[in-house]
């Protein structure tokens, strides 16, 4: 090891993959360095040090050497065990993998993504305490990440001529909602207390989020998987798996 | 890159979980250079393990008829199930010897960014193991990661309906983020009989 290049990060695991016996290559999201793929030695086995601390939803001061095709991690230090939280509530843990994966598929491997990470982090943060519906802090996460990616969907003023809002019709390849003259067939017209609701996660507003009924909230969460479905290729299969039944209001 | 049948083995060596690029490659070296009589042996044994082995029909765990060893011993204590995620885990909790009732193999954990739902495991075929009303004891012995962790979470909840079945998880002494195939006799010994009730 002596005279390889080291650095150190903070990082969130995204996900860990098997490697060999008893290693593992673990996908990060780092602060500065963007998304890192590093070899955890050994982590399988008991006596592992860093085993606990490299698994998903963990942030964790990473300190890793240059390897010629992977990095790996010499020590990892625990900041926040947000993952253990999440793995103690099906839901939290269903909500959870949906903003680890869309974290994944939004970034690049060594292309710097601080704003990425750092919504992740306060997402999962929020996650771990339960500050609001996981289902809705979900959501929230989502439009958000969307957003930093470019893909900022319009929720009052027309996303095609920029006409004031408010307007009913939302089409998503058009990149949110429209006014009645740029409206083009197989628009969805939700309920205005929908786009008030998307409105209020873009923007942070949890007293009006928080008392959206839960009705509304289900048809965001439509909208706002439809509308990631449509900027990523292959869709986020963990949202299949985040149960809408329960969200409330 | 190697001519036709040689790249095709080290192609379908490197399929085989942990074994990479480079082992493939030397594996494949290996089988060239045993002997013939080496290498019949070692695809009989692969083409029999197919053809007689399946899953036991009751617990999911490996069998040679249609239900295994386990299920089969009437000397097993039909009141507790251990959940375990892979037969190999069976195998573990067996060297533990600490155990003498049945399991259930789930057949993995949830794993949302691997696309794998409850739907996806034998959950349902728990659910009707416990309907008979013979279980007293559900012992969730699942992978100590995140993944075995949230397992454990939905398989408690999914148990809370059958009031007279205690649900424990295994304890104390097992190491976050490991495998519980790697957890040596002892420990995997004193954390059966540490278990702790899931509320
Ligand atoms: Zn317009
Ligand atoms: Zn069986």
């Amino acid at each position: 090891m002596v005279g390889m290049p080291l650095y150190r990060d903070e990082a969130i695991v995204l996900r860990t993959h098997k490697l060999g016996e008893a290693d593992r290559i673990v996908t990060v999201l780092s602060r500065n360095r963007g998304k890192l793929r590093v070899v955890g030695k050994g982590v399988r086995r008991t006596k592992s040090r860093f085993g606990a601390r490299l698994e998903p939803a963990m942030r964790v001061d990473l300190q890793c050497y240059e390897g010629r095709s992977l990095d790996t991690v010499t020590q990892a230090e625990t900041i926040d065990p947000w993952g253990d939280a999440i793995a103690r509530d099906y839901d939290l843990y269903t909500a959870g993998s949906a903003m680890l994966e869309t974290a994944d598929r939004l970034t690049e491997e060594h292309e710097p993504a601080t704003q990425h990470y750092l919504l992740l982090a306060g997402a999962l943060r929020s996650l771990a305490q339960r500050d609001h519906d996981p289902g809705v802090l979900l959501d929230a996460y989502l439009t958000r990440a969307l957003a930093i990616a470019g893909w900022a969907p319009s929720f009052h003023d027309c996303a095609m001529c920029g006409a004031e809002g408010p307007h009913r019709a939302f089409h998503i390849p058009s990149g949110g909602v429209v006014c009645s003259s740029c409206r083009l067939p197989g628009a969805a017209a939700p309920h205005p207390d929908v786009l008030r609701h998307l409105a209020a996660l873009l923007t942070g507003d949890w007293a009006i989020a928080d008392a959206t009924q839960p009705r509304h909230c289900r048809e965001a969460a439509g909208l706002v998987a439809a509308y990631l479905q449509w900027h990523l290729e292959r869709g986020v299969r963990s949202l299949r798996l985040v149960d809408r039944t329960g969200t409330a209001g | 890159m190697y001519e036709g049948v040689v790249q095709d083995l080290i192609d379908e060596l490197g399929r085989l979980p942990g074994v990479g690029p480079k082992s493939a490659q030397r594996l494949a070296f290996h089988l060239l250079q045993a002997d013939a009589a080496d290498v019949e042996r070692l695809t009989a044994a692969i083409t029999e393990v197919k053809a007689k082995v399946r899953f036991c029909e009751i617990c999911g765990n490996v069998a040679e008829g249609q239900t295994c060893r386990i299920c089969n011993d009437p000397r097993r204590d039909g009141s507790a199930i251990c959940v375990v995620e892979e037969p190999k885990d069976v195998v573990a909790v067996e060297r533990t010897r600490e155990f003498r009732g049945r399991y259930h193999v789930l057949g993995g954990a949830i794993s949302p960014l691997d696309g794998i739902g409850p739907d996806s495991l034998r959950f349902t075929e728990l659910m009707s193991r416990l309907a008979s009303g013979e279980v007293r004891e559900v012992i969730i012995a699942t992978d100590p990661n995140l993944e075995g962790e949230a397992t454990a979470a939905y398989l408690a909840r999914l148990l809370r309906s059958f009031e007279d079945v205690k649900v424990t998880r295994l304890a104390s002494g097992l190491p976050v983020g490991g495998d519980l195939e790697y957890a040596d006799e002892v420990t995997l010994g004193r954390a059966f009989e540490g278990r702790k009730t899931l509320t």
